[in-house]
């Protein structure tokens, strides 16, 4: 089998190679928040991937099938449902990392306290 | 429906919903918009590699630019249609929205 098939599996996997390492750096101690974590996947990545099943059976977008994996799921090739898993992840991964940096950066006295959950930000 | 229209229907809805719907109001907040920005400088990356290869290729009907993959301009960045950032844009925004709400969600519980 050709590395080209992998092609679209590699720029998820990017994604959480660059973005996983920013948990254990900055202590986001997003690992206990797992639970938490899946149902933010759940409920802002299912209304997108709908979306996406309904365009792509109406011919907005395509995939080339030399470099997906073989099988579909609802028309979709698997890295695209994905898609929606790993990119509120590091959307989420990325929020907290800035908060992080926001609050312990240096710069307390411009810190402002977040309106809704009481948080700095 | 265009895409070019969905995908600012979906930015609309995903700013009604941080606003109003969830009232994170993280549109409001300097560490979304610094979020934000680092993940749109990745995500064109990434788009541009998906998008670059075509391992994801547009019907020329449904967005502003046309059937020819160029790097800039004819309604393209990097490759990708300009619209994917507008989809991006209300992905990113939702997600964050909702991790939040369910924050304050899990707090309040205890």
């Amino acid at each position: 089998m050709s590395l080209e098939r992998f092609a679209y599996l590699a720029m998820l996997v990017f994604c959480l190679g660059t973005t996983l390492p920013l948990i254990p750096a900055f202590g986001l101690e997003l690992g206990r928040r797992w639970r938490r974590l899946l149902l933010t996947v759940v409920l802002a990545g299912t209304p997108f991937l709908i979306w996406d099943v309904l365009v792509t059976h109406a011919g907005h977008w395509w995939f080339d099938a030399d470099q997906t994996l073989t099988w579909r799921i609802g028309g979709l090739p698997p890295e695209e449902i994905l898609f929606f898993v790993v990119i509120p992840i590091v959307s989420v991964i990325t929020f907290e990392g800035v908060r992080t940096v926001l609050r312990h950066g240096g710069i307390r006295a411009t810190v402002r306290r977040d309106p809704v959950d009481g948080r700095e930000r | 429906m265009s895409y070019t229209v969905l995908a600012l229907l979906g930015v609309v809805a995903s700013i009604a919903l941080d606003r109003w719907g969830l009232r994170t109001r993280l549109t409001t907040s300097r560490t979304w918009w610094l979020s934000y920005a680092i993940i749109v400088f990745f995500q064109i990356l990434t788009n541009g590699w998906l998008t670059g290869r075509r391992i994801v290729q547009y019907n020329p009907d449904v967005i502003i630019g046309d059937s020819e993959v160029v790097a800039f301009g004819r309604g393209r960045l990097l490759f990708a249609p300009v619209e994917d950032l507008v989809f991006g844009f209300a992905l990113v925004l939702t997600s964050c929205a909702v991790w939040v709400w369910s924050g304050r969600r899990e707090k309040a519980s205890v």
